[in-house]
């Protein structure tokens, strides 16, 4: 089992302001959204940006994370670096959006991490290997596991246009 | 056992008699809504018929809405050109509910879906933004949501595994004190419930308070139930509902309404007495840090905006009007004032208040989210502070994470612009 470094860490109530500030918004391809993750946070924004940041890193939240805007760009800019996000919960939209586009996200109620800290996932729980204590994980909303299972939204959506009739037109 | 108003309509929605918290269903979409992300979603759109054979055609045109108002007019070419791919997919499509960059038809696409009657009461309405939750206002189950989610809407017309939300009561009753607004109220609802305090469930508003409460008011109320992390805020309609639908929306013809069963359970009830508030402020960096104006009066602004989806509408500018006829905004504060919709707008022209409000040495700009999300007019210098009666005040919000913003009422902002500093309406001379 691989580990997740932990390479940020933040509190509650990180809105998607943070994530992805608004100034940004006029991009929207999920090639490009990566660039200004955490714009508002240059030394973060320039570590991802650098490559310095392996892809597959963790960043460990309080609650809420994702609350605000629902701006998926928010959610394409972190996988793009393929980013694990461990929350003590998440923001519904965000949730959503992550579960949509396969952004990896843990719901992880008790979860103590610093940054640092190497974390493995498995088994409905987060592993931190660094300080050997283990916290369980909440499962993600059942009625989305079909879409989950699919890849994401846009598979799942696929499979129902062709299970559609096709129009006559 | 009784169900509460979004259970009744969800139950309704999918034609059954009724519907558990928790249960999973795919309603239909009644109206699905986008701004400038509808670009987005047209991408996402496209990308699901890849390869399918299939033609991209939306499921039914007259039921999507695509309304220009984050950054408009465009600020850059690459909105330019987003907006443009959007403009020629509405004419594709053949979406009529499009209100592009016009200053008879334009506006904030929450104040243009109410306005043109596109909402009513039993809705499922879907946004691609998060304050969607406006529509609840009418009755309507209306919740923000991403762009591919959106996408997904577009090709099947109805929405995938909605969880039929708990419900949170909030029962105001008593009359609001005199500059004390729907705004302040939401703020007061915020700070108590917290930022996280409404996570996953509904708020249904009831009480005196809210049955006397014009549309306009009840608009801001579920505009800002977001900031407590409602799915939706949603008020049973009633005769001020339909008297808006008639009068100001031009709805025709019959509107079926219904109400939450007597023996609905909640998840929670909140009581409030209005005539206790006082006028509110949500302090920097959350929306649910809100103190009394009493707690912060005296801190000095280099900004006053009024405006937004939250508090651009007509009688928030009367208000503005009242307070700064024949007076002057203080030099070294700058004053922007945001009206919801061009119709607005006007209405505020033939009234005479935006000549009071640009005499006294506002600024009034062109309907539009403004500098409400920093991407547009407005953005603030470092180490400068805003105040404003728009819906958020997160690190970095009006377009730089070394500047503040607090948000009030339009009144508190009026008052502040003619000193400068955090003012109390009540002690205004």
């Amino acid at each position: 089992m691989s580990a997740r470094k932990v390479v940020l860490k933040v509190a509650d109530d990180v809105s998607t302001d943070i994530i992805y500030p608004g100034r940004f918004m006029a991009t929207v391809l999920p090639a490009e959204t990566p660039m200004f993750a955490f714009a508002d946070n240059p030394d973060f924004n320039k570590r991802l940006k650098s490559g310095e940041i392996p892809k597959g890193s963790a960043i460990v939240a309080g609650n809420n994370f994702g609350c605000g805007s629902s701006r998926e760009q928010a959610v394409s800019c972190l996988k793009g670096y393929d980013l694990l996000i461990v929350a003590r919960n998440i923001s519904r939209i965000f949730l959503q959006s992550a579960i949509n586009l396969g952004l990896n996200i843990v719901i992880c109620p008790e979860i103590e991490a610093t940054e640092g800290d190497e974390l493995e996932v498995d088994g409905g729980k987060v592993y931190n290997r660094t300080t050997g204590k283990s916290f369980a994980t909440n499962p993600l909303p059942k009625a989305r596991q079909a879409i989950i299972d699919a890849g994401g939204l846009i598979p799942y959506t696929r499979k129902l246009v062709l299970a559609q009739r096709p129009s006559k037109k | 056992m009784g169900m509460t108003y979004v259970q009744k309509l969800l139950a309704k929605a999918v034609g059954r008699p009724e519907v558990a918290v928790g249960e999973v269903l795919e309603p239909g979409v009644n109206l699905a809504m986008s701004h400038e992300n509808g670009a987005l979603v047209i991408n996402q759109f496209l990308e699901i018929y890849e390869g399918t054979g299939r033609e991209a055609k939306v499921w039914n045109p007259d039921n999507i809405a695509i309304i220009f108002d984050h950054r408009v007019p465009a600020e850059s070419s690459k909105t330019a050109g987003n907006q443009k791919k959007t403009r020629e997919f509405a004419g594709k499509q053949g979406i009529k509910k499009f209100h592009d960059v016009r200053g008879d038809v334009g506006g904030i696409c929450h104040q243009i879906l109410p306005e043109n009657g596109y909402v009513r009461p039993g809705y499922v309405l879907v946004g691609t933004d998060s304050h969607t939750t406006t529509h609840g206002a009418l009755g309507a189950f209306a919740f923000g949501v991403g762009a591919t989610e959106m996408a997904s809407v577009w090709a099947l017309g109805k929405i995938l595994n909605v969880e039929v939300p708990a419900t949170i009561k909030v029962v105001v009753n008593g009359k609001l004190p005199r500059y004390v607004y729907a705004k302040d109220l939401i703020l007061h609802i915020i700070g108590r419930l917290t930022a996280q305090g409404a996570n996953y469930k509904v708020l249904e508003f009831h009480g005196g308070t809210i049955r006397t409460m014009p549309t306009s008011g009840r608009l801001t109320l579920c505009n800002m139930s977001v900031e407590a992390g409602a799915t939706s805020g949603l008020i049973p309609p009633d005769k001020e509902t339909l008297r808006y639908l008639k009068e100001e929306a031009g709805v025709k013809g019959k509107v079926e309404v219904f109400g939450p069963d007597a023996d609905a359970v909640y998840d929670r009830v909140l009581e409030i007495d209005a005539a206790k508030l006082v006028p509110q402020i949500a302090c920097p960096h959350t929306v649910d840090n809100v103190k009394p104006v009493t707690e912060v009066k005296g801190k000095k602004l280099n900004q006053i905006v009024i405006g937004s989806c939250t508090n651009g509408r007509l009688d928030d500018l009367e208000v503005a009007a009242k307070i700064l006829k024949g007076r002057r905004i203080v030099d070294g504060t700058r004053m922007l004032v945001f009206p919801a919709s061009w119709r607005i707008y006007h209405k505020a022209m033939d009234l005479g208040y935006i000549q009071a409000i640009s005499r006294a040495g506002a600024v009034v700009c062109n309907p539009g989210c403004g500098p409400c999300l920093g991407i547009h007019q407005g953005a603030l210098g470092d180490n400068e502070v805003a105040l404003a009666t728009t819906n958020r005040n997160f690190k970095g919000r009006m377009g730089n994470p070394k500047a503040e913003v607090y948000l009030c009422s339009p009144a508190v902002a009026a008052a502040s612009a003619l000193t400068g500093v955090i003012t109390d309406p009540r002690e205004a001379k």
